[in-house]
Formats: C-alpha cells, sequence, structure tokens
C-alpha cells in the first residue's frame, strides 16, 4: 500500500484525467456519435427491408390470388355467355321454324283453295264445252241423217214406230 | 504469410526487448561496479515500471565509459511557489541536477526533488528522500503516450465515421475490424447490463474507455518500455470516472437502496440493529467497487511486464545455450498471453463500469403492486 501511494503522481493524474476527458468529448463529438447513429440507421435500414419484403411478398401472394380469382370469374363470364349464346341461338332457330311452318301452312292452305276454284272454274268450263261440242255433233249428226228423204222418212218411220199409240 | 504477421511482430518485438536489457548487462560489465547482473535486471525492470521524465528508446555504454540515451528529452512542468518550465535533458538522466528560477532539483528513481545547489538529498532510515517534493505536472512518457494513443484513436475512429457517409453506411479499411468491436460493446456490454432504455448515454464513456486501456495496453507490450495503464495514477483516473459516472447518474432508487436497504420489508425498529452494520457496509461497497477496479487494471499489467521482464532477464542470467533459448521462448509464450490479457483486462474494466451503472441508473417496478398492498 505504502509503495502504491509512494507510486502515484499527482501530476499525471491531473494530466490522464484532462486528457481523457478531453478524448472522451472529441471522441463523442467527431467518433461515437456518427458511428452509433450510422450503425443505427444501417440497423433500422435492414429492419426496414425486410419487412419491406416481406410486406412486398404478402401483397404479391395477394395479386396472385387476385389475379387467379378474376381468371376464374373471367373464365364462370365465358361460360355463361356462351350458354347464354346457346340458348338465344335455339331459342331464334325455335321461332324461325315455327314462324316457317305457319307460313307454310298458311301458303298451302290459300294454293288449296286458289285450286279449288281454279278446279270448279276448269269444271264449269268444260261443261259448257262438253255442252257445246254435244249440240255441235248432234247437229252434225241430225244434218248427216237427215240429208235425203228416204232418210228422213225412216227415221220419221222409226220414231212413229217408237211412239205407241195409248 | 499474412496469417503468421502478428506472430513475427511479436518475436521481432521480444527479441527487441532482449536487446534493451542486454545492453544494460553490458552497462554493467562495463562499470566494473560491485552490482551483479541480478540486482542490475531488478532495478531495470523497476525502472521500466514506472513513469520517467524523458522518451528513451534505448541507452547503451559508449567504448570510453560514457551512457548514450537515445530518446527524446520531454518539458519538465514543475509548480513550486511559482511555475518552473525546462527540458528534462537538465537532468542527464539522473546525472546532474538541474536549476530552474533559483531553485535546484534532483531526479532520484523517477521522481523530482527540491534541493540544494550541490544536490543533497537526505535519506531517512529506510532510504526514502526526505527532501521537499515540488508538484510535477511534467509531460511524461506516459503523458505522451496518452497523447499519441489520443491521436490514434481520434483519427481511427473519426476516419470510420467518416468512412459511413462516404461508403452508404458501409464502413471501410480498419473500420471493418473495429466496427464489430464498437457493436459488440454496445449489444454485449451496454445492452444487457445497463438495459435497453437508458445504455445509449453510457455509449461514448464505455467506448472511449474501452479502447483507451486496449490501446493503451497493447503499447505496453512493445519494446518502448511503455508502462501506462500499469500505473496507479493512470487506473485510479479512470476508475474515479467511473465511480463520478456510477453516483451522478444513480437514481432516486440507488441511493434509497444505499440507506435503506431492506426497505418495507421490516419495521423501522428491526431496522436498526441490522443497519448498524449493513449501511456502513453499503456506503463502503461504494468506493470498494472502483478500487478493486483501479487495483485490478494496475496489478495485472504490472504483474505482466515483470514477469515478461523477468523471463527476459533470465536470458542474461542463465548466459547457456539450453537455458536462454528456454527462457526465450517462454517470454515469446507469455507476450503471446499478454496479448490476450491486454484485451481481456480492458474488456473486464469496460464490463464492470457498465454493470455498475446498470445498477445505479436502475429503476424498481415492483413497489406499487396491488395484490400485494395490504399485506
Amino acid at each position: 500500500m505504502e509503495k502504491l501511494i509512494n507510486d502515484f503522481s499527482f501530476g499525471l493524474f491531473v494530466w490522464q484525467t484532462l486528457l481523457f476527458l478531453l478524448l472522451l468529448y472529441l471522441l463523442y463529438r467527431f467518433a461515437w456519435k456518427p458511428i452509433l447513429s450510422a450503425i443505427n440507421d444501417r440497423e433500422e435500414g435492414i429492419k426496414n427491408a425486410l419487412a419491406a419484403a416481406e410486406e412486398a411478398k404478402k401483397e404479391m401472394q395477394n395479386v396472385t390470388a387476385d389475379s387467379e380469382k378474376l381468371l376464374k370469374e373471367a373464365r364462370g363470364e365465358r361460360e355463361a355467355m356462351l350458354k347464354e349464346a346457346r340458348e338465344i341461338k335455339e331459342k331464334m332457330v325455335a321461332d324461325a321454324r315455327e314462324q316457317a311452318k305457319q307460313e307454310g301452312d298458311k301458303l298451302i292452305a290459300q294454293a288449296k283453295a286458289t285450286i279449288d276454284s281454279e278446279k270448279k272454274a276448269a269444271v264449269a268450263e268444260i261443261k259448257t264445252q262438253v255442252a257445246d261440242l254435244s249440240v255441235q255433233i248432234a247437229e252434225k249428226i241430225l244434218k248427216e241423217q237427215l240429208a235425203n228423204k228416204d232418210k228422213q222418212l225412216k227415221l220419221v218411220d222409226d220414231m212413229l214406230g217408237d211412239i205407241k199409240l195409248k | 504469410m499474412r496469417r503468421f504477421f502478428t506472430l513475427r511482430i511479436l518475436l521481432l518485438f521480444t527479441v527487441f526487448s532482449a536487446f534493451s536489457l542486454e545492453a544494460v548487462a553490458k552497462e554493467e560489465s562495463a562499470d566494473g561496479s560491485k552490482k551483479d547482473i541480478k540486482t542490475e535486471i531488478k532495478e531495470y525492470i523497476d525502472h521500466h515500471l514506472k513513469d520517467s521524465h524523458d522518451f528513451s528508446i534505448f541507452s547503451y555504454t559508449a567504448d570510453n565509459g560514457e551512457h548514450v540515451y537515445v530518446g527524446i528529452p520531454l518539458p519538465v512542468i514543475l509548480w513550486d511557489e511559482g511555475l518552473h518550465v525546462f527540458s528534462s535533458s537538465k537532468f542527464h538522466h539522473g546525472e546532474t541536477i538541474a536549476e530552474s528560477g533559483g531553485n535546484y532539483y534532483a531526479l532520484e528513481h523517477g521522481k523530482i526533488y527540491k534541493t540544494d545547489a550541490e544536490g543533497n538529498l537526505s535519506h531517512d532510515d529506510e532510504g526514502h528522500v526526505t527532501n521537499a517534493k515540488p508538484i510535477d505536472f511534467s509531460v511524461t512518457k506516459n503523458v505522451v503516450m496518452m497523447i499519441i494513443t489520443g491521436l490514434l484513436m481520434l483519427w481511427l475512429f473519426s476516419s470510420l465515421a467518416k468512412s459511413y457517409a462516404k461508403n452508404n453506411g458501409v464502413p471501410t479499411g480498419a473500420g471493418r475490424f473495429f466496427e464489430p468491436i464498437v457493436i459488440y460493446i454496445r449489444d454485449d456490454i451496454a445492452r444487457p447490463t445497463i438495459g435497453e432504455k437508458r445504455y445509449k448515454k453510457y455509449m461514448p464513456f464505455l467506448l472511449t474507455i474501452f479502447f483507451f486501456i486496449w490501446f493503451l495496453n497493447m503499447f505496453g507490450l512493445t519494446p518502448l518500455g511503455i508502462n501506462v495503464t500499469g500505473n496507479i495514477a493512470i487506473t485510479f483516473g479512470l476508475a474515479l470516472l467511473t465511480f463520478l459516472i456510477t453516483n451522478f447518474t444513480g437514481t432516486k432508487d440507488y441511493w434509497k437502496h444505499l440507506v435503506d436497504p431492506l426497505g418495507d420489508a421490516m419495521p423501522w425498529y428491526g431496522k436498526i440493529p441490522i443497519y448498524i452494520i449493513l449501511v456502513p457496509i453499503e456506503l463502503l461497497g461504494l468506493i470498494i467497487k472502483p478500487f478493486a477496479l483501479l487495483i485490478r487494471l494496475y496489478a495485472n499489467m504490472q504483474a505482466g511486464h515483470i514477469v515478461l521482464m523477468s523471463l527476459i532477464g533470465l536470458m542474461f542470467i542463465f548466459k547457456s545455450w539450453i537455458g536462454s533459448p528456454l527462457s526465450f521462448f517462454l517470454a515469446f509464450a507469455i507476450t503471446l498471453i499478454e496479448v490476450l490479457v491486454a484485451l481481456l483486462q480492458a474488456y473486464i474494466f469496460t464490463m464492470l463500469s457498465s454493470l455498475y451503472f446498470g445498477f445505479a441508473s436502475e429503476e424498481h417496478e415492483h413497489e406499487e403492486d396491488p395484490e400485494l398492498a395490504h399485506l
């Protein structure tokens, strides 16, 4: 202990304290403060970057899920549209067929009516012509038969012969 | 090649230290004095452990028997009823007395004493000089080393700080080595012992003290004969700062615990007999903690230097082809261990300082527990 006290130099102690405090201040001012804040900033930066990456990953997943959903929806919509289109087509075809049938029926009915009336007219004309021809034939036949006297007489006779007095 | 760089440097240091001691051994033979080599080495070690008023690199005895010192004289600053400033070269390494402003001063065993024109020094029975001692504010070898260390630290760490700005937050050069240490001190010393909330205000002190002690310890391993951290005044100054910071940043809880360690756990009449013993112990603990700090660092560095130099000294005592290389090898091994000790002591000093700060700034939150209020 005595050696320790003997070794103790007050001047050195004063120098040491002054120099150390000065060094502490200068280092604090020019080194520790910027170093610690730089390290801190860097650590914050890394932490933030990691958080951002995590966020981005999540976002990415969301986007994928969204796009899948959209795709699914679009597919569904397309299906629905196709189905609708098919239905419309079928309906249109059915309608057209129906209409055509009606139209046809109508035409047929008209045609029938025309044919009937034509037929009637034709029959009426034929009747007239047949009557005319019959008269002409009868006329010709009569003219033939009554050309000479004998025949006339014979006819009279025949006719008279048919006629029986009652 | 690179892997053995440090080892080579250390080997070189050991060899160099051996040479500087060899000079002493030669000195002895040239002097022809009756001192044997063991005493000579012991005195050399003693001299090395002390602070000195000049920055000597080595000394030898010339052929004509004259002592030649290679080194730089440093300014001597004395307060002796007025300021006396002169160069330490005036002392001629204690061989002559120095005159300044009508006063005469003598240098003996690294201390300056006031003396008369003839340089008479009176000694008491135990051999201590009884002459008056002026207050010595000299820029000694230790002061120079502290300034060099301080400048080195300023340069290293301010360039590290600047490299962040230049290199987008990534350190360059030596900073790559020092940055992890800074982070280690923050994350493994300050944060766990002081706590997340308050550790920041202690960081500058902890970082400064760690690197200051470490660098000075490392300088002590160079063959320049530097022993700054093995000086009691230095460790006292460092421990005093820890002590002052601990107590000035102490919270109310800390002081309350000091004078009332048991708190509400016991009625006041029960405390009296216990506190007669307990409170003085607590108060003594205040002093003992930093005292242990200062003695630990001082003793460790001092002991390391003594062991190392003794082993080197053994080489000259053995003077044989077996003993000397063996002791050289031992000295080299101890140098390696001392490198570890240099770091370890800096770590321990920082760690314990941080722990004391942690105790002092701790805030207790268990006091207002409603469950326990009625008990």
